[in-house]
């Protein structure tokens, strides 16, 4: 749920809606029932940056995504895309430049490779144009091409991720919200999917937002950072200040009370 | 170190059942034994009695081949599919009608007389417009709850015909359907009728085939799998649920059609929740999301429902129950050795 436009006007002319982000939350609120998954988070993230988003678990990390994409109950707040709110319905979003690759890939299994990547770019309907971004996918993940007639319930952990990712970009889009993308992948997988993340976000040039429990490898790559606990923001900034203060360790050790945020 | 024999000829049993369970090979087993035990009828009974297995085939496979596309396809576990079938047969009953019945002292209705082929387009349209109201009210649910709104959709059906006795005569039944007529040609004999059945079937069948095979098919799979990424992905996943729904009970509708016609009479009997389920366990057993595992399962159905009524040691007062007992086991045991049925590739 999103605010009015009055209150939308509000926060903008607070300077809470900076129209020279590409995405911005402002005072979003979800609630699970009594349980607060977010509270009053406001973070923005510009135009081809790659953003981290981290925290301990139960953080509110997947939250912040799921509210960007209608998938979470939220109560307050309004998210901005190009600084106009952001309200329309889960299936609108990508029509809007906004991809979203959730968590455990979940890719449809029972499809071919090839059909789980068109499945991501229903909106393109001129044909060529779907082969255009079909082939970059392929140049940008090789193992896809080779593969591309296999059901992708015959793939690894790390390959399935892959086409999730590739599922996204045939989106087009301007954003792409990753979800916990090495979860669950052997170490040697996990620094491939690092590099082909960085590698997007550098020749690609698209803006991303990445959820993700590796802290080494995501602050590697990231431009800047995120850090959640208990549903708010602890800490944001560069990777340099986010290793240089304890932040991370008191979150994870659980130093922090929600009071000193 | 050598393994015993016994381990040996375990381990070759365990890869044996592997391969027939991996392979297609089964399928092709299943299909050899189904059309060869079609044919032993045949010889044994005479071409008259295959005439109207093969009419009842056509009409369990129009019924289970559209179930197919919302169960199989779609992965919406319906077992509320003989209401649209109802409705069909209903529909064709009451249009067609022109018997008098006040002369035998039961409930009169409304005659309509029209004829087979202007009845039939309305018994299609009849039960598209009811899946289209249900359908809305189903398309929030998922699961065990869509198999519970299903089940009451079927008992809530039955009990429309059972006891809108001023449209349906209720238990009484209607009688003296009409058969179909194209010009001169009266389609009263047997074979006629198999001639049309199959016609439709085949049409079913190819509008079937052309949208499981086209993107909107891929759609269908996409929520079966994974409703909420298909919705991320830009899919308005109630449209595509409930267009599918709609298709697929106007096929039942015209499979209902047929039946009412076929069979002259109509009563509630034929509407029963167990015969939904059996239509269920048709589908699973030919296979989720395969057309050609729903004809087979169909063919197999038919034959196991009108075959076993010559099995020389079988009393014919148990024929009806033993036929329920035989699908039973072999649903059991394709369950536990092929879970994705003879010709299917999903699991449910």
């Amino acid at each position: 749920m999103t605010e009015s436009p009055e209150t939308s006007t509000a926060a903008e002319t607070n300077g809470s809606a900076d129209t020279s982000n590409l995405l911005e939350l402002v005072d979003i609120s979800v609630h699970y029932g009594a349980v607060v998954g977010l509270h009053e988070v406001s973070l923005a993230v510009k135009k081809g940056e790659l953003v981290a988003v981290m925290g301990p678990n139960g953080a509110g990390k997947s939250t912040v995504l799921k509210a960007i994409m209608g998938l979470a109950p939220v109560v307050g707040g309004t998210v901005y895309l190009r600084g106009q709110p952001l309200d329309v319905a889960t299936h609108e979003i990508v029509k809007q430049g906004v991809a979203f690759v959730p968590q455990g890939r979940r890719v449809f299994t029972h499809l071919t490779i090839e059909e789980n990547l068109r499945m991501g770019c229903l909106h393109v309907s001129d044909p060529s144009e779907q082969q255009r971004r079909l082939d970059s996918i392929f140049t940008l993940f090789p193992i896809l091409r080779t593969k591309s007639s296999d059901y992708a319930s015959a793939m690894s952990g790390g390959q399935q991720q892959m086409l999730a990712i590739g599922r996204g970009l045939m989106a087009g889009p301007d954003v792409l919200l990753l979800d916990e993308p090495t979860l669950g992948l052997a170490p040697i997988i996990v620094s491939e999917v690092f590099e082909k993340v960085s590698e997007i976000s550098q020749t690609l040039n698209t803006t991303i937002m990445v959820v993700e429990h590796n802290i080494k490898g995501i602050l590697d790559i990231a431009d800047r950072a995120y850090v959640l606990n208990n549903g708010r923001i602890a800490h944001d900034g560069t990777p340099e200040t986010v290793q240089e203060t304890d932040i991370l360790t008191d979150v994870f050790l659980g130093r922090v009370a929600d009071g000193e945020l | 170190m050598n393994s015993s024999p016994a381990t040996t000829n375990a381990s070759l049993m365990a890869r044996g059942m592997t391969a027939l369970r991996e392979k297609g090979d089964i399928e092709l087993y299943a299909n050899v034994f189904v059309i060869a035990w079609a044919v032993i009828i045949t010889l044994w009974q005479g071409t008259g009695f295959a005439v109207t297995l093969g009419t009842v085939f056509c009409i369990w496979a129009i019924l289970s081949v559209s179930l197919n596309l919302v169960v199989g396809y779609t992965g919406l576990l319906s077992v509320g599919h003989i209401g649209f079938f109802g409705i069909g047969a209903y529909g064709m009953a009451i249009l067609t009608s022109d018997t008098s019945y006040e002369l035998l002292r039961t409930e009169s209705i409304a005659q309509f007389g029209w004829p087979f082929f202007a009845a039939l387009p309305v018994c299609v349209i009849a039960a598209g417009a009811v899946a289209l109201a249900v359908g809305a009210v189903f398309n929030r649910f998922r699961d065990d709850i869509y198999v519970l709104v299903s089940f009451g959709f079927a008992i809530i059906a039955f009990n429309v015909f059972l006891s809108w006795r001023g449209l349906t005569r209720g238990a009484y039944g209607i009688r003296d359907v009409a058969r179909p007529k194209i010009g001169s040609w009266e389609v009263s004999g047997e074979l006629d009728f198999l001639i049309l059945c199959a016609v439709f079937l085949l049409i079913v069948v190819g509008i079937s085939w052309f949208l499981v095979s086209s993107s909107f098919g891929r759609v269908l799979k996409a929520i079966r799998e994974d409703e909420q990424v298909a919705q991320v992905f830009g899919y308005r996943t109630t449209f595509y649920k409930l267009a599918i729904w709609v298709i697929s009970a106007m096929m039942a509708g015209l499979a209902g059609g047929l039946f009412g016609s076929f069979t002259t009479f109509v009563d509630p009997n034929s509407f029963i929740l167990l015969e939904s389920m059996l239509l269920v366990s048709i589908v699973i057993l030919g296979g989720l999301a395969s057309i050609r595992g729903s004809l087979l399962g169909a063919l197999a159905f038919v034959l196991l429902e009108e075959g076993m009524r010559f099995i020389p040691f079988l009393p014919s007062e148990f024929v009806g129950q033993a036929r329920q007992v035989v699908l039973g086991v072999l649903l059991v045991l394709l369950m536990l050795f092929r879970p994705q049925g003879l010709a299917g590739r999903y699991k449910l």
